[in-house]
């Protein structure tokens, strides 16, 4: 039984889109192949998101499935500085928030990701 | 015999393509036109302008959009419904009956206003009896910004816009309607849907919902494959297809650019999206987790299965109130070092600032080309070969922020070197209008529609 893991790039296996409600920003993340939808569920928990925006966001992570969609949405509370008007961000209203969760790195079984076919980081030369 | 009506989207914000609408009108057939105009942004804007001019509070470029596409609603039949008269859609339909004379369709065109939405002459007797108004988040009654209120509009759903086209209204206007609504009216319109439709309505929300970005569901803004999207600069909006049971299909007119697709579609689905278990709107809760989503040929999406419930029994309004002013500036600063001569300047600027004794709610600094999107995700930007220094400032006291607005440019010539890009001039101070969002018991927001040739 092999215990050796991959990364994998969530760049190379989802695409997203953010919008904002008040200080909140919504990160929808779609999974670029239906198989690959029940990866996401499992490795990109509320909790990792959480850690991934660190300081970026001051309140909770909110998690919802879609799998109608292969989808997950994130909602970011306190992402954007008070939102709206009120922010002096330059994305004010969160609509490239949802990039910065394409550079999260998932650790996957070396098995899982051949079965998958999931394109492993870095590229092989 | 299925029948089946065609909603087109021409307009996703005020600000979107002057040539959409027309584009659409004339690009193939399709039975109405839906213009959204209106975000929260907006609406502070239109207010401002109602402020300095009781004529306007509306989006002017609508009456643009309307005179391009005059030749052809007429000849074709087609039905525009808009949410173009933001604060003022009196005096939006005013000035839309008069460019409709000039153009010498007079007479031939009916123009349908709705209003009601706007609660802010009620607000006193509202809070009176017993509506506090307390923001959606926070729970803090209005009362404590009560002296700062500038608008507040209810978000009225799709039944007065279906009143407007009952009575022959060709134009509808409407102040703060939703979104979706301008989609959702003329199925309702067509095809009849029961109040209590649940599914119907709900396929009329989520249609909505994909229309109303303009081309943001038709290959623009869409990050999957967006090297591949063909053709942009000519770029298709998005039409809804739409049958009787609440089944549609997204496509766009032959001939033009983008692309309408599974994943384009679906990137629109999830845009600023809550729970979606339950899309509030006000005709119906939309589930979104119920939504399918197929291809059906070239730049065809079949969308359907949709499940809804019954609306809830209040209306967001949406209620903007004066907090303070601010103002953002930048500068350029070049490699080599380019990071390091940015955070330099920020240090010196905060330090003039401080020996001025300016006090401000919120100094924010950015790095653009550094971290200003990604922050600490981003590394530390050393290489990067220029660097954007934009810093923003927010207070009560707009003295002090005239004051920032000049301590800006002396960096060229006093701060750290290579530095370049201000020939954009001091930075403007800006009032700032914040948003209160709020809920209302939707019995006592009373709508008007009036028809007028």
């Amino acid at each position: 039984m092999s215990t050796s893991s991959v990364k994998v790039r969530l760049l190379d296996i989802a695409h997203t889109r953010s919008g904002d409600k008040g200080d909140m920003a919504n990160c929808g993340v779609i999974a670029l192949r239906p198989e690959w939808y029940p990866l996401l569920v499992r490795e990109l928990t509320a909790s990792r998101v959480s850690a991934h925006y660190g300081d970026l966001i001051s309140g909770t992570v909110d998690r919802f499935e879609l799998p109608n969609l292969n989808a997950l949405n994130f909602l970011l509370h306190g992402a954007l500085d008070g939102g709206g008007t009120l922010s002096l961000k330059t994305d004010a209203q969160g609509k490239v928030v949802s990039t910065a969760m394409l550079r999260i790195m998932l650790d996957v079984p070396a098995d899982e990701a051949a079965a998958l076919h999931l394109p492993v980081y870095p590229a092989a030369a | 015999m299925t029948r089946t009506v065609r909603v087109a989207s021409g307009q996703g914000f005020w600000g979107d393509s002057l040539d959409a609408p027309r584009q659409q009108v004339e690009g193939g057939p399709i039975d109405y036109l839906m213009l959204d105009y209106l975000a929260e942004v907006t609406m502070s804007i239109l207010q401002k302008q109602k402020e300095r001019d009781p004529q306007m509070g509306y989006a002017r470029d609508f009456i643009g959009a309307i005179e391009s596409v005059l030749p052809g609603i007429v000849d074709r039949g087609v039905k525009v419904i808009a949410n173009a008269g933001g604060v003022n859609p009196v005096a939006c339909a005013q000035a839309l009956v008069k460019a409709i004379a000039k153009a010498g369709h007079g007479g031939k065109v009916k123009v349908g206003i709705v209003t009601g939405d706007d609660l802010l002459p009620r607000i006193d007797e509202l809070l009176a009896a017993g509506h506090a108004l307390k923001h959606m988040e926070t729970g803090a009654p209005l009362s404590t910004v009560r002296d700062s209120v500038l608008s507040a509009n209810a978000y009225i759903g799709s039944t007065p816009i279906v009143e407007a086209l009952q009575q022959g209204a060709q134009i509808v206007v409407t102040g703060r309607s939703t979104d979706t609504a301008l989609t959702m009216a003329p199925l309702r319109h067509e095809f009849g849907w029961a109040a209590d439709s649940w599914n119907q309505l709900a396929a009329g929300i989520v249609a909505g919902h994909i229309l109303e970005c303009g081309a943001q569901s038709s290959g623009g803004n869409c990050l999957h494959d967006w090297r591949t999207i063909p053709d942009l600069a000519n770029v298709g909006y998005p039409i809804a297809e739409v049958q009787s049971d609440g089944t549609f299909v997204i496509t766009k007119h032959p001939g033009t650019g983008g692309r309408v697709s599974v994943p384009s579609v679906t990137e629109q689905l999830v845009y600023e999206m809550g729970d979606p278990h339950s899309y509030i709107t006000p005709d119906v809760v939309a589930d979104f987790t119920s939504i399918r989503v197929a291809a059906d040929g070239e730049n065809r999406v079949r969308v359907h299965g949709i499940t809804g419930g019954p609306a809830t029994p209040f209306l967001k309004v949406s209620i903007a109130y004066r907090a303070g002013f601010k103002a953002v500036g930048s500068l350029v600063y070049s490699w080599p070092d380019a990071m390091e001569k940015a955070e330099m300047a920020d240090r010196i600027l905060r330090e003039r600032l401080d020996r001025l004794g300016l006090r401000f709610d919120q100094v924010l600094t950015e790095f653009v080309g550094a971290n200003a999107t990604h922050g600490h995700l981003s590394g530390d930007g050393r290489d990067a070969p220029e660097v954007q220094f934009r810093v923003g400032v927010r207070g009560g006291d707009r003295a002090s922020i005239e004051r920032f607005t000049r301590e800006i440019a002396p960096l060229v010539l006093n701060g750290p070197p290579s530095v370049t890009g201000f020939a954009g001039g001091r930075p403007k101070v800006e009032e700032v209008i914040a948003y209160w969002p709020a809920l209302i018991d939707k019995r006592v927001v009373t709508t008007h529609v009036e028809v007028m040739s």
